[in-house]
């Protein structure tokens, strides 16, 4: 049965109000475009282009490089310039294609694809992995291994993420409310993958818009329901959309298919879409550019690779000068030092803020108010759980379950004494994976 | 790379709330029920409340100087001094009430570790400390001159009543719920304690999880083993009677000292309850709730062992397919 919440959460300010009414707008790059190698979680890709290589939009420009990858295609039309390390948004140094931009549009011939109803699981899939799909809420898992499981008959719901519950961001809502058929049509393919499936598109109840065109726009789909979920950040983590939509509960070493269910993105449902129906393999997205730092907030058809500078002179530079900058919404994204970065897969949001919280405020000693434990969503005690980090005491944070976080920043948010909870149960968790993985 | 501009690790935003603005908000909740306490017992109880607020102010400052650390702007020095101040009778020698603040600052809390590092509520043992040292001073609860409450004042101060019901008489049940009774400066007026309970619940600083469970595990307490059954007239004194109130909203929830973990909230209020219980009905004293915070204090690892909350997704029937 479906709780439509989950315990736990907070509800930060949203900030939507910024971009929301903002119709998708379509930017044009100029000069170069990087594409880094590895957007996705697994293998990075390997180049199938060499310097000086004409290319064009829609071409394949990197093979992937195993199951668990996912190949890179042109935006746009140009030459390749070089094939070298740049910075991304983490702050580190990926190895990129860098395409100059000649401005021309210039397009492969995209193949006419079969009808939908003519195509069985395995063609739907291959066409996701050579589109080179990945999760775009911003992880970036392969898409055709989600949507590989071993028993693919015993996978009852097909969930549509569509909570949108990061503050500030808006790129779901605009593209639910501009092209909802894309997106009702691209959660039928994937039920056409797991045949005994229903389809949910789970939305937060502060978007009823969103909630009323998708209900009026599947009134004759008998396998797909609209589930408006309660308002509350994180409402979008995988785990808690699970529980809203179904009333199931995975932890972390589960996944969701143990549940029955695959989830996926407003935005990678489009994409895939886009993939089958139109043989248009991944090479844009939309980006919201907000903040009260920005001039005028938009959300933007972007084509990946395009630097986040100018995105933000496509949103009329900044209002004030900016004294943060994220990649992402402001509960899980990435600080950014540097604008002159590529817009990858995973690149929901800019977000300007002209104050920082987080070093206008010092820490001080926990109080033990509880508060942490109280929006935990994971259901752990984040106080303790940072205290055993800070102190390296691996086995207390094991045994207490550390590695139950989803790293949601609740905690951290909440704090009265303002101590950097989840990044410390964050660090501690990097440590204990990486040791997992050397076995 | 013409700028850099500032990262951190993610969340990037952060609530209004901070340790400060907590304890300015138990400040405020404690105000009705002090007000009503110089009202009712006079100017003296406005000294003795300055006296220790000041006492603990200074000793944490001093300490802070010694350890070049200044901690007194996060209030919760103030918090502790207004605390002991309501649980000392008015007619206390100033010194003491200086004493209490200093124990309670300097040996409960700071040589501890500070804010936060206290396993013990600084203010009851404070007062617990006072009343073990000077037992005659701190259970006399005579009158220290002119109340503003005028010709009635002789009702409030005496015998409190608590310990008239122990001798066997009978009490005013309605003058207790107002407060117009004796007993310590701040323990007195169910209604001015209620009044700042209500603004903490609001303010989301504390909820029932505690207070409620205390309240309620007690009231079964004395009902079943008091003596009286479940006669609402006693009932009702032994609610408005003593500290209960004020350390059921104030003392118990304390957040230092008190269980995190939610199930062990409760078990924590009902093991205060029936402490409480105890020590009025079968101790020497008519008072129990000090003690019953105190010990409960010392408890609270073990609860914490036994009530660790259960992960999202581990165990349970909701656990993976229904």
């Amino acid at each position: 049965m479906a709780r439509l919440t989950f315990a736990g959460g907070i509800h930060p300010y949203d900030g939507k109000e910024l971009s929301k009414d903002k119709p998708i707008q379509e930017v044009f790059p100029k000069g170069e475009l990087v594409y880094p190698l590895s957007q996705h979680i697994g293998a990075p890709a390997v180049a199938i282009v060499a310097k000086g290589d004409r290319v064009l939009v829609g071409q394949k420009i990197a093979e992937s490089a195993g199951f668990v990858s996912a190949p890179v295609y042109a935006s746009v039309s140009g030459t390749v310039k070089t094939i070298e390390p740049r910075r991304v948004v983490t702050g580190d140094m990926i190895q990129s294609i860098v395409i100059e931009n000649d401005g021309l549009y210039e397009e492969t011939e995209f193949q006419p694809i079969a009808p939908v109803e003519k195509l069985s699981a395995e063609e739907i899939v291959d066409i996701v992995r050579e589109a080179g799909i990945v999760g775009m809420g911003g992880a970036g898992f392969p898409t055709h291994v989600k949507l590989s499981p071993k028993e693919p008959d015993k996978i009852e719901y097909v969930i549509a993420n569509c909570a949108e519950c990061e503050p500030y961001l808006t790129s779901d809502y605009r593209r639910m409310l501009e092209e909802p058929e894309k997106l009702i049509g691209g959660l039928k393919i994937l039920l056409k993958v797991f045949p005994n499936a229903r389809g949910i598109l789970a939305v937060e109840d502060n978007k009823p818009d969103c909630v009323s065109l998708l209900k009026q726009l599947t009134k004759a789909e008998s396998k797909i329901t609209v589930k408006a979920l309660k308002t509350k950040y994180p409402q979008g983590a995988e785990r808690q959309l699970i529980y809203a939509a179904t009333g199931r509960q995975i932890n972390s070493s589960m996944l969701p298919a143990d549940a029955g269910c695959v989830v996926n993105n407003v935005d990678t449902i489009v994409s895939v879409y886009r993939a089958v129906v139109e043989g248009r393999p991944l090479m844009e997205r939309i980006v919201t550019v907000t903040g009260d730092a920005i001039s005028n907030p938009r959300n933007f058809r972007v084509r990946i690779g395009t630097s986040y500078a100018e995105l933000v002179d496509a949103a009329g530079g900044f209002a004030t000068p900016p004294e943060k900058i994220i990649c992402g919404g402001p509960m899980m994204g990435f600080g950014m030092f540097d604008l002159n970065v590529p817009t990858t897969k995973t690149a929901s949001a800019l977000l300007a803020l002209t104050k920082d919280d987080v070093s206008a405020m010092e820490p001080g000693p926990c109080i033990n108010c509880g508060k942490c434990v109280e929006v935990c969503p994971g259901r752990v005690i984040p106080s303790r759980l940072a205290d055993y980090a800070e102190h390296f005491d691996e086995e207390a944070f094991l045994k207490n379950h550390g590695m139950e976080c989803c790293e949601c920043g609740c905690c951290s948010f909440i704090c009265p004494a303002k101590r950097p909870l989840t990044q410390e149960i964050k660090s501690m968790r990097k440590i204990q994976l990486a040791k997992r993985k050397k076995g | 790379m013409s700028e850099l501009y500032k990262v951190s690790s993610n969340p990037h935003i952060r609530s209004k709330v901070t340790t400060s603005s907590i304890m300015l908000a138990v400040i405020i909740a404690l105000l009705p029920a002090a007000g009503f306490g110089i009202y009712n017992f006079g100017p003296r109880a406005f000294v003795l409340i300055v006296v220790c607020i000041v006492s603990a102010v200074l000793t944490e400052f001093l300490f802070g100087l010694y350890r070049k650390k200044t901690t007194v702007f996060d209030l919760s020095a103030v918090v502790t001094g207004l605390l002991l101040a309501m649980n000392l009778p008015v007619k206390l020698p100033l010194w003491m009430g200086a004493l209490g603040s200093v124990f309670a600052i300097l040996v409960v809390k700071m040589l501890f570790g500070g804010l936060g590092q206290n396993f013990m509520n600084p203010a009851l043992a404070g007062r617990c400390f006072l009343l073990i040292s000077f037992p005659t001073y701190m259970t006399d609860f005579g009158s220290a001159g002119t109340s503003f409450a005028g010709k009635v004042w002789d009702a409030y101060s005496g015998a409190t009543p608590l310990a008239q019901i122990k001798a066997g008489e009978s009490v005013n049940a309605l003058d207790m719920v107002w407060g117009r009774t004796a007993g310590t400066i701040g323990e007195t007026s169910v209604i001015a304690l209620m009044i700042g309970a209500c603004f903490l619940i609001l303010m989301e600083v504390i909820d029932l999880k505690i207070p409620g469970s205390y309240i309620v595990s007690f009231l079964l307490f004395v009902g079943i083993f008091g003596g009286h059954g479940f006669d609402p007239a006693y009932l009702t004194a032994q609610l408005a009677g003593g500290g209960l109130i004020l350390g059921a909203f104030f003392m118990a929830t304390d957040y230092v000292t008190r269980p995190i973990t939610p199930r062990g909230q409760y078990l924590y209020g009902i093991f205060l309850g029936i402490m409480t219980g105890i020590f009025r009905i079968f101790g020497p004293g008519a008072e129990g709730v000090s003690y019953a915070i105190i010990l409960g204090n010392l408890i609270v690892p073990l609860i914490e062992r036994v009530t660790k909350p259960v992960p999202f997704g581990k165990g349970g029937k909701a656990h993976g397919r229904q």
